[in-house]
């Protein structure tokens, strides 16, 4: 059998609910975990002659997103009826938005975005029996709390080509969306949820496979195990000369197994149609100003892209900043604190925020005793060489403990950089070459793996203040070696 | 006692405000013949007005109104015709029935309808058939056929129901009662038991035409629950014109002609009533609306469409009937459903579900809005040249129980001449104007979208010159005879 290798093509499907005050068509409150049908009405009810009336707030949120992605927010747009029966569903109908929706293209990172719509949340079904799902439950409760919450779906283009790259995507989405204050985007609470449409494709090849819908994964963690163990089946099928059906699987995290929820041909058949208690959805430029002025200056991948061009930091470490506001704001605010000798550099003042914040655990540095201004002494410190980088971790630590100016503890400890005039680094180099021959033999005869121990002892003995490079390069003008 | 029953609404209301006769025994002389009754008109009847109100300063100074059972009032059934909402008592009242209650026209009770408003001869009611007081052998139209036999009876003062295709103006017409169905958006749907959503309005049901328009005055208006109602862009005044000078009326062929199978007695009373709007100074000519024709199939597309969602959350699960058993969900809702609806709202959430189906969606519900944006075409090029036009409301005058029932589609053929207007959304009139073999005759005026005003003038001055007695229906009632 010859290995044909296959490229997975994924596209995400990802509602999430909205934090507006009230429910998106009615007044009723926005509760979670609160005493089941406690906020309820005639309209989220569904009881006979309710209206809807469209949330202001929610569509203004929903704006927010599709200007966050740059795409085209529609003038006007419509919402139609879903039709299903089920308990959770107490009209039959979910007010959707169809061919009309409020915002088509635009793009997130590397993912274009297709659409984003306005729609209303179901019910939450609480299945009593050893099933826990409808089918041989002994009972069934619902709980219409949740039922009309506001919820956006965003639908991306098959863009992503893994299941690691989904997974990262969707944290930047969720970051996206977290910091523009529209959603808690919490996918443990459900408040961010993620279906995914898989295919595969010999790689080269530049159409689509039969692609699957994946539902139920509800974390990241399953999400990117989902998709591999789709792909993986997929690709099993294919090898064996079968085909992929189009169908909807249920993914089982505990097992790490899909099971066929529908087929095509057993589809729902929605007969959407204009919802017609509802008048079109016109966004006015009354909404617009306010959904720009409520979005934040610069959105996470704006911010990111900004570090990695202006101020040369890798993509990951760009994104790791600006995708925690408060890391990025601490790192801007460190950066102009720059110290006038001009010696000050972002990429070494980047490398030292996610060490900060591995000392003070989740928390916001600015709340820490490490002000902007030391940490940025410290990096220009380290970069001028006035610190080795081992001993500017101690000065780290002393800064989280108990603050201060970085200068006065590497005086006050005498943390400085040795050099090998002045403080007699030739002599410990000396030392170290005379205690391990074998090492220092290995150097010689050209392995340069084995200058690990001596450089090891240096920095024993000098307490981590001589500079590692410095080191290294006077053990090589001892030993010779390549 | 019978001097009471004599006074129109609005002689009755200002009667009370001016001190003459106490609202109590009013409600009471009513609540009497209503519960006296055997036209079957009601469902529910209240035990009195409201404790405790001053209904003697209020505008409507208290003159009870009898309400269609599909308008949800707190506490009280609102079934809708319905076996599926036997019992049924909403914790809300609807907006229109609310803004009546306020100006002072406490609810004298709940009105027969057929179920869900289907119907048009009230013969789909789960609580059975209403009797048309003209003659009890015979329907009294529908859907709001309690509405307008009540008040034909004189068991009510005024009614209100809704129209969806003619469901006030064709039962108004069969019971010799005035009828309007107002601009749609006019009036807040807000607890209106929801039959097509983009079709149905409420509307008075009452002995006259000033009756009409006081009634009107006090439903209308923006309600922020309805998104699709409007502000009513003036006051409803009262009607005082005595002629029709400079109105210009037109006459559309395809509702008049031969394909509406018009019955003879009632051409002549239309006919004889547009000579008599002529007299009154009318410009009277014929006009076209070309696609007229195709309302009726573009309706009975678009209504069942729409009832079939609205009607998809009567499921067993939160209120109503339920017939459960131990065979799942899917048995439960199939249950409750076949044993809770009617043949005809049966049929009609068959055909609905059918023209919105994939694959079919374009040929059918696609297509009847196709004409529906044609049929509002048709009335905006008329309406440039006329004020008004004029059909008879219903091609047949009242017709006996069980004639029709075993034939939808010569039932569906009632609408014929009143589909059209809610198609485009305008308000009309029904007004009787005479008898034919005794039996009443509809006459119907329609107007572009907020033209109420003149509607109610026009059909004011009609009215005068018509001089129509309803005296013989409202004598006709047990309650009217054992004088209870």
């Amino acid at each position: 059998m010859s290995a044909v290798e296959y490229e997975p093509v994924i596209g995400l499907e990802i509602h999430v609910q909205l934090s507006t005050r009230t429910k998106m068509f009615c007044g009723c409150e926005v509760a979670f975990g609160e005493a089941p049908n406690t906020h309820t009405c005639p309209t989220c009810l569904a009881l006979p002659g309710a209206l809807p009336v469209v949330n202001e707030r929610a569509v203004q949120f929903g704006v927010m997103i599709g200007l966050a992605f740059e795409g085209e927010i529609a003038e006007r747009s419509v919402f139609h009826r879903k039709n299903y029966f089920y308990p959770d569903s107490p009209k039959a109908y979910q007010i959707s938005q169809y061919d009309i929706p409020l915002c088509r293209g635009g793009r997130l990172g590397e993912v274009r975005i297709h659409r984003v719509h306005l729609e209303e949340d179901a019910a939450k079904l609480n299945h009593l029996g050893e099933s826990g799902r409808i089918h041989g439950a002994d009972r069934s409760w619902v709980d219409f709390n949740r039922c009309g919450t506001p919820l956006v779906e965003i639908v991306t283009e098959p863009d992503l080509r893994s299941p690691e790259q989904a997974r990262e995507w969707l944290g930047v989405l969720r970051e996206t969306l977290r910091q523009t204050g529209v959603s808690d985007v919490n996918m443990e609470e459900g408040s961010l949820r993620c279906d995914a449409n898989v295919s595969v494709r010999p790689r080269g090849s530049s159409t689509l496979g039969t692609k699957t819908e994946l539902k139920n994964m509800n974390s990241f963690r399953f999400l990117e195990r989902g998709i591999r163990a789709e792909i993986r089946r997929q690709v099993e099928l294919l090898a064996l000369g079968e085909s992929v059906v189009q169908e909807t699987l249920h993914y089982d995290p505990a097992s790490d197994t899909l099971t066929s929820l529908r087929s095509k041909e057993e589809a729902h058949d929605y007969r959407y149609f204009p919802e017609p208690d509802l008048v079109p959805l016109l966004v006015t430029e009354e909404i617009l100003t306010r959904a720009r002025a409520a979005l934040p200056a610069e959105l996470p991948v704006e911010r990111a892209q900004r570090f990695e061009r202006e101020l040369g930091l890798t993509a990951s470490r760009a994104r790791e900043l600006a995708f925690r506001a408060e890391l990025a704001d601490y790192f801007e605010r460190a950066l102009s604190a720059a110290p006038s000798n001009g010696d000050l550099d972002a990429v070494e003042l980047a490398n030292w925020i996610p060490q900060l914040v591995e000392r003070i655990g989740e928390a916001d540095p600015a709340q820490s005793r490490v002000t902007p201004e030391s940490l940025a002494s410290l990096a220009a410190m380290v970069k001028s060489k006035a610190v080795s980088r081992d001993a500017a971790r101690t000065v780290l630590s002393r800064l989280v403990e108990e603050g201060g100016a970085p200068q006065e503890i590497v005086d006050r400890e005498g943390l400085g950089a040795l050099s090998a005039d002045e403080d007699g680094l030739g002599e410990v180099v000396d030392r170290a070459i005379a205690a391990d021959p074998d090492a220092a033999e290995q150097v010689r005869a050209g392995n340069m793996r084995a200058i690990g121990p001596l450089v090891g002892y240096v920095m024993r003995e000098t307490k981590g203040r001589a500079d590692g490079g410095e080191v290294t390069r006077l053990i090589r003008e001892r030993l010779g070696g390549a | 006692m019978s001097e009471l029953l004599d006074l129109t609404a609005a002689a009755a209301a200002a009667a009370v405000r001016a001190g003459e006769i106490d609202s109590g025994e009013l409600f009471e002389t009513y609540r009497a013949r209503a519960a006296a009754s055997d036209i079957n008109a009601f469902t529910w009847l209240a035990d009195g007005p409201p404790a405790a109100s001053n209904l003697r300063d209020t505008p409507l100074g208290g003159v009870p109104v009898a309400v269609k059972d599909l308008f949800c009032t707190e506490g009280v059934p609102s079934q809708a015709g319905s076996r599926i909402l036997e019992g049924y008592r909403p914790p809300y009242t609807a907006t229109v029935v609310a803004k009546l209650g306020a100006a002072g026209a406490p609810l004298l009770g709940k009105t027969n309808q057929d179920e869900f408003a289907m119907g048009s001869s009230n013969e789909n009611s789960a609580f059975g058939p209403v009797l048309n007081p003209w003659d009890r052998a015979r329907v009294p139209g529908g859907s709001s056929g309690g509405s307008a036999a009540a008040v034909a009876a004189g068991l009510a003062p005024w009614a209100i129901g809704t129209d969806t295709g003619g469901s006030i103006r064709q039962p108004a017409a069969l019971c010799g009662v005035v009828g309007m169905k107002p601009t749609y958006g006019a009036c807040s749907r807000y607890g209106m038991i929801a039959f097509a959503s983009s079709l149905d309005q409420a509307g008075p049901l009452t002995r006259d035409v000033t009756d009409a328009a006081l009634l009107l005055r006090h439903m209308v208006g923006r309600d922020r629950r309805d998104s699709t109602s409007l502000e009513f862009p003036e006051d409803i005044a009262l009607p005082r014109a005595e002629n029709l000078r400079g109105i210009r009326i037109g006459v559309p062929e395809e509702l008049t002609g031969a394909e509406g199978g018009v019955e003879t007695g009632v051409r002549e009373r239309f006919e004889a009533t547009l000579t008599l709007a002529q007299e009154l100074g009318a410009a009277v000519e014929a006009c076209r609306l070309p696609h007229a024709p195709h309302a009726l199939s573009a309706y009975y597309l678009i209504a069942p469409a729409e009832a079939s969602a609205n009607l998809a959350r009567y499921d067993g699960v939160r209120y109503g009937l339920r017939v459960a058993g131990d065979a799942g969900l899917l048995a439960m809702y199939e249950r409750t459903r076949a044993a809770g609806f009617g043949p005809e709202v049966k049929r009609r959430i068959m055909l609905g579900t059918y023209a919105l189906s994939s694959g079919y969606y374009e040929a059918y519900y696609g297509a009847a809005q196709k004409v529906r944006t044609k049929i509002a075409e048709d009335f905006r090029t008329v309406f440039e040249s006329f004020d008004l036009i004029a059909t008879p409301t219903s091609p047949w005058t009242a017709f006996e129980l069980g004639a029709k029932t075993a034939d939808p589609l010569a039932m569906y053929l009632n609408d014929f001449c009143t589909v059209p207007m809610p198609l485009a959304g305008i308000p009309a009139i029904s007004i009787p104007c005479g008898l034919a073999d005794g039996l009443p005759v509809g006459f119907q005026l329609a107007g572009p979208a907020f033209s109420e005003t003149r509607l109610l003038d026009a059909a004011h001055a009609l009215e005068l010159a018509i001089g129509f007695d309803a005296g013989p229906a409202r004598r006709s009632d047990a309650g009217g005879r054992d004088g209870r």
